[in-house]
């Protein structure tokens, strides 16, 4: 069981920083895809549908993909191809998570081998984590 | 095009007027793009003329190259392309809007002003639930709403399609001057509290030069 996961987010810089920091972080086991789809089209602030469809075609291994987006036009541009229906793998799914904290969360996760439902609870349940 | 574009009773909504919606809708935000983003700049992130133009020009090439033969058709190629090349939340909220109503309008070739005013009325729906706002909240369902509720009244009470989209773009410049003293609710806007109140939505401002356009090329089928 590979479970996928993009993040994205309005910077590009963000998105790869989070990714690399997630992976980094996940320790010993099984290697998990994750794909950074950050900025706009045209490099700036921003989404880009083409990268979040790119990105999480190139996560897919067949067992789900997590998708985390930090907020605005990210959210509702994933929400909105979700509702496409054909533009994403099937199975891809938007978690509402913490975008550093639940990356971590979800990657640390997929690398036991989980399932997407449990990455996705897994990643959510970072909200809980209080820091005071 | 012309038995299509008739005035009168048993109008029909055919794929050229869709393509003129939107090649003057590209034109019309061209033009208004600087006025969006400034009035996007006390309260957004000074990029909604920007996005909008990018997102318009790529669906006007898109419909002049390869035309869908259906107005359904047009109004899913033009979703599309908003959703992929806007970058801003207009992009995904808009793309949504046409999506959903070009779906309501299914295969047909030609249909009529109260089934566009439907499927119109679904797409803002799906924008309220893509979104999580409702009116009031300073956002382009403002403008929108209001503009379904005008053209749904008037085709009601018997006006022609020109006429009954003349009174939604009515509605909806209306409805958009109306966010002025609003307080924001959704979006980057709303963080900025009670400082948000005193500017024009800028989604607002352009759902109302959208729905413009539309009675724009309703007016240009009927010469």
């Amino acid at each position: 069981m590979t479970v996928g996961l993009v993040l994205v987010s309005h910077s590009a810089q963000v998105a790869e920083s989070v990714a690399r920091m997630a992976t980094g972080l996940s320790g010993g086991g099984t290697e998990v895809p994750v794909a950074a789809a950050g900025g706009a089209p045209d490099g700036g602030l921003g989404t880009d549908a083409g990268k979040i469809t790119a990105a999480a075609h190139s996560v897919d291994r067949g067992d789900g993909v997590a998708v985390l987006a930090d907020l605005g036009s990210a959210v509702l541009t994933v929400k909105a191809l979700i509702a496409e229906g054909d533009e994403l793998p099937p199975g891809t799914r938007l978690v509402d998570a913490p975008f550093v904290e639940g990356a971590v969360a979800a990657v640390v996760t997929a690398s036991t081998g989980a399932d997407l439902d449990a990455v996705a609870a897994a990643a959510q349940d970072a909200y809980t984590y209080r820091k005071t | 095009m012309s038995e299509a574009s008739s005035t009168g009773a048993g109008q029909v909504i055919d794929t050229a007027f869709l393509r003129r919606w939107f090649i003057a809708a590209a034109s019309v935000i061209e033009r208004e793009a600087d006025r969006l983003t400034e009035l996007d700049s006390p309260i957004g992130d000074a990029d909604h003329g920007a996005n909008m133009r990018r997102g318009f020009i790529a669906a006007r090439t898109a419909v002049e190259k390869e035309p869908p033969d259906t107005p359904g058709g047009v109004l899913v190629l033009v979703g599309r392309q908003l959703i992929s090349t806007v970058g801003g939340a207009s992009g995904p909220l808009y793309g949504t809007l046409l999506r959903k109503a070009g779906k309501a309008l299914g295969d047909a070739r030609q249909v009529a002003p109260e089934q566009l005013a439907q499927a119109l009325r679904e797409g803002v729906d799906g924008v309220a639930q893509l979104g999580g706002a409702a009116q009031g909240d300073k956002t382009m369902l403002d403008a929108l709403a209001p503009a379904v509720e005008a053209l749904t009244f008037a085709l009601d009470k018997g006006a022609g399609l020109a006429e009954a989209l003349s009174a939604a773009a009515i509605a909806a410049d209306e409805g958009a001057l109306a966010t002025v003293p609003m307080q924001a609710r959704k979006g980057r806007a709303s963080y900025l509290g009670e400082r948000s109140i005193g500017h024009q939505d800028p989604g607002a401002a352009s759902s109302a030069l959208l729905v413009g356009a539309l009675a724009g090329a309703a007016r240009e089928g009927t010469v």
